[in-house]
């Protein structure tokens, strides 16, 4: 019954106890407790899914005050996916870490746990303003870690990076504070259950604000005029970082399916589909402009970079598309990208160990030391990023196109996200043939690659989700067209209170 | 008092954004401080402004909206660690950088932390802008 708020505790305490001092010099104790929670907060993600799947959304009552008074945190299959998305996602990239990432800066551990805890929380949340106080954990988090290890490049993405956010926090209040003013409240269940009957007078004020609301998730989901801090910040961070970040992007497009496909979705009358067009319009042309950025990428890192505009994009296009099947399909590309970004940069980070000092630029560099597994992993990875058979890519990719032949976006979600493969495959072929074949001098026998099992594990393992993803893709496209029902239908404060039990 | 109200927020705002365009960090620091000051008085007005009126439930129709203030005081304690991070930050970009332009490179008129001169020497500088190497000079 308190399962609903663990993928929040557990991180949390987890960040906690390794704060303790008896951690502060085993370097080993803290891995160990850090992994157990992460494995612990999977595990309870896990649970909490079937659970959802099983028996519906499960709301939790903070304190319990009833809704619509009390901050609920409500668990529905969605959410249920996206857990389970961050949990893998942060035990790989954290297994990672522990191959010595983790000591080049102080409080690895405890600002990754944090990390999780702030995007748990933002994926739980029922509440418009407790979702801004989960976006700031998680902020502040990444704030920290993004300038783990330090270095130039690092400190002025790090400044750009939280100048950004800290503007778009403030417009998150502003938004907040002008919807509170329309609505009278800042549940989201209540919110979507009063949006059909707004009183006249309070419906600009609702738009203004639903729209500002937009930009503001727009800027965390690297939507087209607001992306321009992503490359940068991504390319510049250390490894596993980046590719724990690769769920960042989706937290924006997770919070736009759940704000604006409730309480701007297709019942709420006055405000309903608020801002749809532009989110069309601009969806497409972010995938343009990440698709430019592709073929313009200098090094390995910028070009998954931009692979993730492209990616989000995508996933934006299904927003705007705005269908159940299209939301179902969305889910399902969400778990791709993330994981195929995630691995990609971990899978970078292997190359960038064994090129000394060319590092991920595409340069003619001395040939790799471990071609093989390297090469493997980069194939995998590659043909899944760009959407070939027999990876997820192709199947997420699939989805994505039948929603939208389905509710008649084709003509303009098709021709983009195909040319998109394109650029994608002409972009990796030539990294990818840069990187292992235009090679010169001998294969280095020097004894500096730190290259341990756990990497190799590590992206062994988040590149393999690929595989699972394809493996059970029928049972996934049911469970993603059932959340997808679900988000769409909502849960309403009724269900809320009659659902807690006492 | 609703007049004196926008126009307090609208021009903080205003002078905020004004300072947050600037190039040097301490500027830009200090436009969020406004910022944050102002959507704060801005969170503070969502609920209504109301004289005299009991704070919560009490005889009477009518009464000060409790929520805004929750979140108000929220905002301002998680603006307040966020502008002491930024800050922090921007010492640290500054001692890394040897500059405190936000976008690490040091501009005409600058001075510079780690030697403590100016990009103007000899008048030349005017003729190419910033030195390739990011601020390392």
């Amino acid at each position: 019954m308190h399962l609903t708020a663990l993928p929040v505790l557990l991180p949390f305490l987890g960040a906690v106890i390794v704060l303790i001092p008896w951690f502060n010099k085993r370097i080993a104790q803290q891995r160990l407790v850090a992994q157990l929670f992460l494995l612990g907060t999977l595990a309870v993600s896990i649970v909490l899914f079937t659970q959802t799947m099983g028996e519906g959304a499960q709301g939790y009552a903070m304190g319990e005050w009833e809704a619509p008074f009390g901050i609920f945190l409500i668990a529905d299959p969605l959410a249920g996916f996206m857990l389970i998305l961050a949990a893998v996602l942060a035990l790989a990239s954290h297994l990672y870490a522990c191959g010595g990432d983790d000591q080049t800066g102080k409080f690895f551990h405890p600002l990754f746990l944090f990390q999780l805890m702030g995007i748990n929380g933002a994926f739980l949340t029922a509440d418009a303003f407790n979702l801004f106080v989960f976006f700031e954990i998680l902020l502040i988090a990444s704030y920290s870690l993004l300038i783990h290890g330090g270095g130039k490049e690092r400190t002025r993405a790090a400044q750009h990076y939280v100048l950004y956010n800290l503007i778009g926090s403030a417009f998150f209040l502003i938004a907040l504070a002008v919807l509170y003013r329309a609505y009278g409240t800042l549940s989201i269940p209540d919110m979507a259950a009063r949006s059909s009957s707004l009183p006249e007078e309070s419906l600009p004020l609702a738009k203004a604000g639903g729209l500002l609301l937009m930009a503001v998730f727009g800027i965390k989901a690297a939507l087209l005029p607001l992306h321009f801090w992503l490359p940068r910040t991504y390319s510049s961070t250390s490894i596993p970082v980046a590719a724990l970040f690769a769920i960042m992007t989706k937290v924006g497009v997770y919070s736009l399916w759940r704000v604006h496909g409730t309480v701007f979705g297709d019942d709420a009358g006055a405000v309903a589909n608020l801002g749809k067009d532009a989110l069309m319009w601009l969806s497409g042309a972010t995938v343009i402009i990440g698709s430019v950025g592709v073929l313009a990428s200098q090094s390995l890192r910028w070009l998954i970079a931009n692979l993730i505009i492209v990616s989000v994009g995508t996933l934006l296009m299904t927003v705007a598309i705005g269908t159940v099947a299209a939301t179902a399909a969305g889910i399902y590309y969400a778990l791709h990208s993330t994981f195929m970004s995630g691995a990609f940069f971990l899978v970078a980070g292997l190359l960038i160990m064994q090129r000394g000092q060319a590092g991920d630029r595409l340069v003619r560099s001395r040939p790799l030391r471990y071609p093989r597994i390297s090469g493997a992993l980069f194939a995998i990875v590659a043909m899944a990023m760009i959407g070939l058979p027999p990876f997820s890519g192709f199947t997420g990719k699939i989805f994505v196109l039948q929603s939208a032949l389905k509710s008649g976006d084709a003509f303009w979600v098709w021709p983009l996200m195909l040319i998109a493969g394109l650029v994608a495959m002409v972009a990796l072929s030539r990294a990818g043939t840069t990187l292992f074949w235009r090679t010169q001098g001998a294969v280095p026998q020097d004894a500096e690659y730190r290259i341990s099992g756990l990497h190799i594990a590590a992206a062994g393992i988040l590149v393999g989700m690929s595989i699972v993803l394809v493996v059970f893709a029928g049972p996934l496209t049911e469970w993603s067209l059932r959340a997808a029902q679900d988000m769409h239908t909502g849960v309403s404060v009724m269900q809320l209170n009659g659902g807690e039990s006492k | 008092m609703e007049l004196i109200y926008s126009v307090t927020v609208g021009v903080m705002v205003t002078c905020s954004i004004f300072l947050m365009l600037r190039g040097h960090t301490f500027s830009v620091v200090l436009g969020l401080t406004l910022m944050s000051y102002a959507v704060n008085l801005f969170l503070f007005a969502s609920g209504g402004l109301a004289l005299n009126q009991p704070a919560i439930l009490a005889e009477g129709a009518s009464y000060a909206d409790p929520l805004p203030q929750a979140l108000v005081l929220t905002a301002i304690v998680i603006g307040f660690a966020m502008t002491a991070f930024a800050l922090i930050l921007a010492i640290r970009a500054r001692a890394d950088l040897g500059n405190d332009n936000v976008d690490g490179r040091a501009e005409v008129g600058d001075v510079l932390s780690n030697k403590g001169q100016t990009v103007e020497q000899n008048g030349s500088v005017r003729e190419h802008p910033e030195p390739s190497s990011g601020g390392k000079l």
